[in-house]
């Protein structure tokens, strides 16, 4: 099983577009499952015709706490590395979006006060587009802060039968995104050639480097010059996998929701030699 | 009565910080002697959570009133549960904050 994951820095330059080709064309003779770990803004179930879904709820532990056995000590408040339990001369607050959840009050009260609970962040669905094209997705509850349980549950989700993993991963180069890539064979950036593009795809580089994961990158919008990126790529030793053309008639497309793999003949040409 | 009013700097001149949790210092003030004690506020640079501990803090020093800016929700309920009075949207310099309130 091989694991791609599609990141970039810069929002917007294509990631989901990429995932979605990728998946259907290696889907055409291999067992694909693809991730849309973008748990805060999912797109990838807009643009597929998923044919069969679970659904299920994500839940997080949280600490219950016995305010009988409590004596107030404020041990659990010390250990907790993000404040998110506050203990007063009569109760102990609980700050639920600040919460990592790492089960260290639960492990340092010397009372026993501290019991295993678990409260909802969000979603999970897991269907498939057909008997290759497995598909997995999670949305994150309104007014949670933290992407990483869901991404992880997510990734729980993978058989191990599967050819081919592709994780469309949340933009930034931030936590989401890291949970979201490190655990990957190869990580594609995509990025524009605009200063903009260049300026968060070193970021992006930069973080994988500190995972140590290999990459490469995918210039989406590709027009004559494409100088900025290439310059760039060449500098850094970072090879340019395959060029996504800039082309209306593709973006009008995507805009009623439809991705044809093989609307760029190159593209696909170049994208299937190199994942093969 | 000890009033903590959230400052700029840890002098009595010192502008009133607008903001509450990650505020500089706590400007921890009596209102009979005007004696003062500046407190520097560990929670300023924290991750996240700096609201209840600043909360704990003051409270910690003996305050009954916050004099500040604004108050995040978590330092809210924090304050409210402590029983410190919270005036919000004060302006001016710590010791102006200060006079004011004790006048009323």
């Amino acid at each position: 099983m091989k694991k791609i994951a599609i990141a970039s820095g810069k929002g917007g330059t294509g990631k989901t577009t990429l995932s979605l080709m990728l998946s259907q064309l290696l889907s055409k003779d291999k067992k694909v499952r693809l991730l849309d770990s973008d748990v805060e803004n999912p797109d990838c179930h807009l643009l597929l015709d998923v044919v069969e879904q679970k659904s299920r709820e994500i839940n997080v532990f949280k600490p219950l706490i016995d305010l009988e056995k409590c004596t107030f000590c404020g041990k659990c408040q010390e250990v907790c590395e993000f404040n998110c339990l506050l203990v007063m001369p009569k109760d102990v607050m609980y700050f639920k979006e600040l919460c990592h959840p790492c089960r260290g009050c639960l492990l340092v009260c010397p009372e026993g006060a501290i019991s295993e609970g678990e409260r909802k962040v969000g979603y999970l669905h897991t269907g498939k587009i057909n008997e290759n094209f497995y598909f997995d997705y999670a949305i994150m509850d309104v007014g949670e802060a933290r992407a990483n349980p869901l991404i992880e549950e997510l990734k729980e989700g993978i058989v191990g039968d599967e050819d081919y993993v592709i994780i469309d991963a949340p933009p930034g180069a931030n936590c989401p995104m890291v949970e979201a890539v490190r655990d990957s064979d190869y990580t594609v950036l995509v990025t524009e050639p605009t200063p903009f593009g260049l300026y968060d795809l070193k970021i992006a580089v930069g973080v994988l480097g500190e995972l140590g994961l290999k990459c490469g990158i995918v210039i989406n919008r590709s027009e004559e010059d494409d100088g900025i990126i290439e310059d760039y790529a060449e500098s850094a030793g970072l090879e340019i996998i395959a060029k996504i053309p800039f082309s209306r008639e593709f973006a009008s497309l995507y805009s009623k929701g439809i991705i044809e793999e093989n609307f760029f003949p190159g593209l696909a040409d170049d994208l299937l030699e190199f994942f093969s | 009565m000890k009033v903590a009013v959230t400052a700029a700097g840890g002098s009595l001149s010192a502008q009133v910080a607008p903001n509450f949790g990650r505020c500089e210092y706590f400007m921890i003030v009596d209102t009979d002697t005007m004696k003062f004690e500046p407190v520097k506020n560990p929670a300023a640079s924290m991750m996240g959570g700096a609201g209840p501990v600043a909360a704990k803090l003051i409270k910690d020093k003996g305050a009954q009133v916050l004099l500040t800016g604004v108050v995040g929700p978590n330092a809210q309920g924090a304050l409210q549960q402590y029983g410190i009075e919270v005036l919000t949207g004060v302006t001016g310099t710590v010791k102006e904050a200060v006079e004011n309130y004790a006048k009323k």
